[in-house]
């Protein structure tokens, strides 16, 4: 009976690979197609990204830089979904996140490596404060936390816009703008997040701490009792209110956290990111894009903490590689269709496996009569 | 004060207001029709963001190709129905996570249009006005309602039909029964899914024709940034509008008051600070869903997935 138990879950495992690089494959394939279809050669295209994200000197620490804050909204992005909640405005609360981090950051100016600490920590803050907007409208007043969020990405935007625009704010002195408009202080030297030299990479630290918190967050939902009143909650809002998991409090415990998770992105970009992400200062589009990039990962992860480290090593390796794809004449925004590509099609095996396990056991049942 | 008065009063009797106002609406419109349709089969369909761009990606290359507004109008809702496709197939065949599916098909649009945009540059224009006669010479809505480019009136037929095809079919009882309670329509012999995916069909009909009008009825080019997130504000509309159609018809109208506002203020020559002023069409919708959102009722089996015995 053991052998065959274990002889069915080898063939499931196969099964599970085997669809699982099939949906890679035909990602790819497309985007390579569409690539040929529109002029291009598709093999420098993959060389140019590979050297980009990985062979150029000093390329890789600069990937791994990228990683570590896609990983934080992801991060956040796991807490909220186990708890069936659906936050899809991280790029929002990170913008909001850095913003808060900028200004606490700047205003409590304390020595170095306490007002970095400081300056995550208000991170954290700002990114929980845009999300608690959502919980709030959620629980108070019945808003889909889905829409809510979303909205919210365009007003914070605006608002932290508004607020580099206000010197009594963001805006720096007019001595620190060079010649831009909006523009915040550059943060001091002793300010940043050290970014220690490993193999001729610079290695940002934002690297370990997201690493650590992936750790953390997957012993927590899985191991804690809270993480258990999440989940639950998340499998079975009824079932969990009678036995006394409140919706109102952990899911807005939940929602709170990924909102702060996305803000410790933006505050970690804003102390580590180095010239990738505004040089140490906050500007308009600071964001990038990365907290929609780590809500993607997420979603590739499939609530897997640990999952979510690859894979946003992965997508970061897209990101950094293409500033190297425009130099073959191909228009770089195609590392957002391949990009897009990717997710739909690891979205397919899940759900193919889904029906495939109901089809074998309706076939069982059906035996058994 | 009294300046404030002054403003809101030169804003509200201009008729550049009136007339922005009913383009804003009217594209609002057309994605909200159609969302509606979607969410009362049970499906809150994010990815109407990503039929409208593509509609208007595709009905700008279709006029670029064949010179045809009228082909162009069926390439959008082509670009519309091939979104629609890949989100009422993965989410109600293969069940998907219907948001995921919806999310990542916005993000996957917006890359695929700003790529093929750089790569084909589609060169469009705006289509004619046409004045309806008597009509269009009433005061302050005339113009606006009556007195605009002809894609605009594609809306006028498409709303009583929507109408009629959900209240007045089979088909339309079915499919506000699969959003109501899937289980007991599944019992009744209606196929739940097929339902639901003929009404994400819908809505990627009226998105691609929203698309289509946007293009040739409102800007007259093409940018990857055309729809800039107005898509959500339609699906706020129909949660504003308590999944009525006409309440959806309402807010369409209020939110494209908000959107046209931004625009007199700054055509008027009022200072005002422009970020803030960006986001007050967001601010808007965010207030009138927190206002009306719990005072109504939403289908039943919203957003839930229906996979047989299993609930």
């Amino acid at each position: 009976m053991s052998a065959g138990t274990a002889h069915r879950q080898n063939s499931r495992l196969r099964e599970w690979i085997f669809f699982y690089i099939l949906s890679i494959i035909a990602a790819l394939v497309l985007s390579a197609i569409l690539v040929e279809a529109t002029g291009g050669d598709w093999r420098p295209v993959m060389n140019a990204l590979l050297d980009g994200s990985l062979r150029r000197p000093g390329r890789w620490g600069e990937t791994l830089g990228t990683a570590a804050p896609m990983l934080l909204v992801a991060l956040g992005t796991i807490i909220s979904s186990k708890a069936g909640l659906i936050n899809i405005g991280q790029e929002g609360q990170l913008f909001v996140g850095a913003a808060f981090a900028t200004y606490f950051g700047f205003l409590l100016g304390g020595p170095g490596p306490l007002n970095v600490v400081l300056i995550l920590i208000f991170g954290a803050v700002g990114g929980a404060a845009w999300a608690g907007v959502a919980a709030l409208l959620k629980f108070w007043r019945n808003v889909p936390e889905v829409l809510s969020t979303l909205l919210l990405v365009t007003v914070g935007g605006q608002l932290v816009a508004y607020g580099l625009s206000q010197p009594w704010l963001l805006l720096a002195p007019l001595a620190d703008r060079g010649n831009r408009n909006q523009v915040s202080t550059q943060l001091a030297d002793d300010n940043r997040l050290p970014r220690p030299e490993i193999f001729g990479n610079e290695v940002p630290s934002a690297v370990f701490i997201a690493i650590a918190l992936a750790a953390v967050v997957s012993v927590l939902l899985a191991r804690t009792t809270w993480g258990f009143r999440l989940r639950m909650l998340g499998r079975n809002p009824r079932a969990a209110q009678r036995s006394g998991v409140g919706q109102t409090r952990y899911g807005a415990a939940a929602l709170l956290l990924s909102g702060a998770f996305a803000g410790v992105a933006g505050a970690a970009m804003l102390a580590g990111g180095g010239f990738a992400f505004g040089n140490y200062q906050l500007v308009p589009g600071f964001s990038a894009n990365i907290g929609w990039t780590g809500l993607l990962v997420a979603l590739v992860a499939r609530e897997k903490a640990l999952v979510a480290i690859p894979v946003a090593f992965v997508f970061a390796s897209l990101r950094t590689g293409s500033s190297f794809v425009g130099a073959t004449g191909v228009e770089g925004r195609i590392t957002d269709v391949i990009q897009g590509f990717l997710v739909l099609a690891l979205l397919v095996p899940p759900a193919v496996m889904f029906l495939r396990e109901r089809q074998r056991a309706r076939a069982a049942a059906t035996e058994r009569v | 004060m009294g300046g404030f008065f002054q403003a809101f009063w030169d804003i509200a009797s201009s008729n550049s207001t009136y007339l922005n106002g009913a383009l804003f609406a009217a594209f609002l419109a057309f994605a909200a029709t159609g969302e509606w349709v979607a969410e009362r089969a049970g499906t809150l369909n994010i990815s109407v963001e990503g039929m409208l761009l593509a509609g208007a990606f595709t009905s700008a290359v279709g006029y670029n190709i064949t010179e045809s507004m009228i082909l162009a109008l069926f390439c959008g809702v082509l670009g519309g129905l091939i979104i629609a496709g890949v989100q009422a197939e993965m989410s109600h065949r293969l069940t998907a996570d219907q948001f995921v599916v919806g999310l990542t098909l916005n993000i996957l649009v917006l890359g695929l249009a700003g790529f093929l945009d750089n790569e084909i540059q589609p060169a469009t224009k705006l289509a004619s006005s046409f004045d309806v006669p008597l009509l269009s010479d009433l005061p302050l809505i005339g113009q606006a309602l009556f007195g605009q480019r002809w894609p605009f009136y594609v809306l006028y037929p498409l709303i009583p039909f929507t109408w009629w095809l959900v209240y007045r079919t089979r088909w339309g009882l079915e499919l506000r029964s699969v959003g109501e309670n899937p289980q007991s329509a599944d019992v009744s012999g209606i196929d739940v899914n097929k339902r639901r995916r003929q009404s994400i069909y819908y809505a990627g009909f009226t998105s691609g024709l929203g698309g289509w009008f946007l293009i040739f009825g409102q800007i007259g080019l093409f940018e990857d940034s055309v729809i800039g997130g107005r898509g959500f504000i339609a699906i706020a509309a129909v949660i504003f509008g308590g999944w009525t159609l006409r309440g959806t018809l309402a807010g369409c109208i209020i939110f494209a008051g908000a959107l046209s506002f931004r625009l007199s203020v700054q055509g008027l020559g009022y200072e005002v600070n422009s970020e803030l002023l960006q986001s007050l069409p967001f601010i808007v919708t965010l207030l009138g869903m927190a206002i009306f959102a719990h005072r109504v009722r939403a289908p039943a089996a919203l957003a839930q997935p229906f996979v047989r015995g299993l609930k």
